[in-house]
């Protein structure tokens, strides 16, 4: 297996495990996680510092009741729904975002396809199916935008991407990704805002498409 | 840097090497003795080899060995000293981020609640007991101020009939303990900004490297987490 080697940068990681992520980039994170042990180990030795905040934190006097009422709810054992497990190339986050179900793909032109699994104030979370060889409109970002691979390989001007390989692109990165020979490229992609495209078609599109 | 992390593993897997023992038993002594002079929770006592392993290890934290009694042997009064322990800090802990102690009340009780019930997913070789209780309190919280819940990562696939090795836990342990140590000798302003951020206070933007996150104190519990996760991983590729 190819190594993975762009990863989640550092305070990213830690503003996932603090839980202050827009849910768009969590999933792209916690898909990253799902794939890839370093990330995994970076993001539970955050939650070690998380607990280390808790320990410190000072002890408050709860009611008279709560522990009782507590303790009397054990009894009523629940089914916690088992977290959703990987799927093909989509690991257990994508398949959740899913919602179990296939992505619907709308075309995009030139063979570039998309599923919007998400769009809202907060960001869009959106799979992306590029032909190998074919390039991605050339284009400019308001926020920030995180890109994972999760089958073929893109490069770009920044690097070249394969499997479980994490694209962070903020303002400053104009860019044309590219997909790779081999099987169609298909990432995971998140933004906080609409992407600017450069050229004229895909702007006047972008409306159209939600992109 | 001397690093504990690695010096453990490098010291179990050479039966060669018998004098390390007393570096590690040196380095607990001097953690255990800075953690209680700043007044919190005690760290276990020098690992001994003897015990190795014994799974309910008398050297591990009491947190360690009351959840592994409830996730173990679903024991009500280990849950009920967990409780006592974990409640008051909790509810401290979600009142500092400005909720009311009513609200903070439900959270603590969801969240003891959700111990209680996810007992069995408690990984002591990879966790400690309160960064597992803070991952599942800040869910708890985000579950309160969003539609949406938080994702998470695929749960690895637990090894049945694995037996837990008391090496490995208290090694998870003291990191915690060096992690503690870490947060107490920052500078009070550097200190608050990494609470802040573990309390969810801070955006990603406003995280910078700057914070004063104890980044290389972080950086060798990684080293721990991936040794440990490669070790299980390799269990879960040879049946």
């Amino acid at each position: 297996m190819k190594t993975i080697t762009h990863h989640i940068p550092e305070r990213l990681l830690a503003a996932y495990a603090s839980g202050r992520l827009p849910h768009v980039f969590e999933v792209v994170v916690a898909t990253h996680i799902s794939m890839c042990d370093a990330c995994r180990a970076g993001f539970e030795a955050h939650q070690a510092m998380g607990g280390v905040v808790l320990d410190d934190s000072d002890a408050v006097d709860l009611s008279d009741d709560l522990k009782a009422d507590l303790m009397a709810l054990l009894d009523h054992e629940m089914v916690e729904p088992a977290p959703a497990q990987r799927d093909g190339i989509f690991p257990g986050p994508v398949v959740e975002a899913l919602k179990s179900r296939p992505p619907r793909w709308k075309s995009l032109g030139f063979g570039v396809k998309q599923s919007i699994l998400e769009a809202g104030s907060e960001g869009s979370l959106r799979l992306l199916h590029i032909p190998p060889g074919q390039s991605v409109p050339d284009h400019g970002h308001n926020g920030l935008e995180l890109t994972l691979v999760l089958q073929g390989s893109f490069h770009d001007e920044t690097g070249a991407f394969g499997v479980g390989d994490l694209e962070v692109a903020d303002d400053d990165l104009d860019h044309t990704p590219v997909a790779g020979d081999g099987l169609p490229c298909i990432c995971l992609a998140a933004t906080d805002a609409p992407l600017k495209f450069n050229s004229f078609v895909p702007r006047l599109l972008q409306p159209l498409f939600r992109i | 840097m001397v690093d504990t992390a690695m010096m453990f593993f490098w010291i179990k897997n050479d039966p060669e090497i018998a004098q390390p023992r007393n570096v590690r038993m040196l380095i607990a002594t001097e953690t255990s003795e800075a953690v209680s002079a700043r007044g919190l929770p005690r760290a276990h006592p020098p690992y001994r080899k003897e015990q190795a392993h014994v799974t309910c290890d008398r050297d591990l934290s009491e947190q360690t060995q009351w959840m592994l009694a409830i996730r173990n042997n679903r024991d009500r009064s280990a849950f009920a000293q967990l409780f006592d322990f974990y409640a008051p800090r909790l509810k401290g802990f979600v009142m500092r981020t400005g909720t009311s102690a009513a609200e903070a009340e439900e959270i603590v009780q969801d969240v003891m609640l959700t111990v209680w019930r996810k007992a069995a997913q408690f990984d002591p070789e990879r966790a400690q007991v309160s960064g597992w209780i803070y991952q599942i309190t800040r869910n708890r919280q985000i579950d309160v101020v969003r539609r949406t819940s938080r994702a998470m990562p695929e749960e690895l696939k637990q090894t049945d009939e694995h037996e837990p090795d008391a090496g490995q836990i208290l090694a998870v342990e003291q990191e915690a303990s060096r992690l503690k140590l870490a947060l107490a000798r920052l500078k009070p302003d550097q200190r608050m900004m990494v609470e802040k951020a573990y309390l969810g206070e801070l955006t990603h933007q406003e995280i910078q490297d700057e914070t004063g996150l104890p980044l290389g104190t972080i950086k060798s519990r990684i080293r721990l987490g991936l040794e440990r996760l490669r070790h299980e991983l390799k269990g879960l590729r040879e049946p």
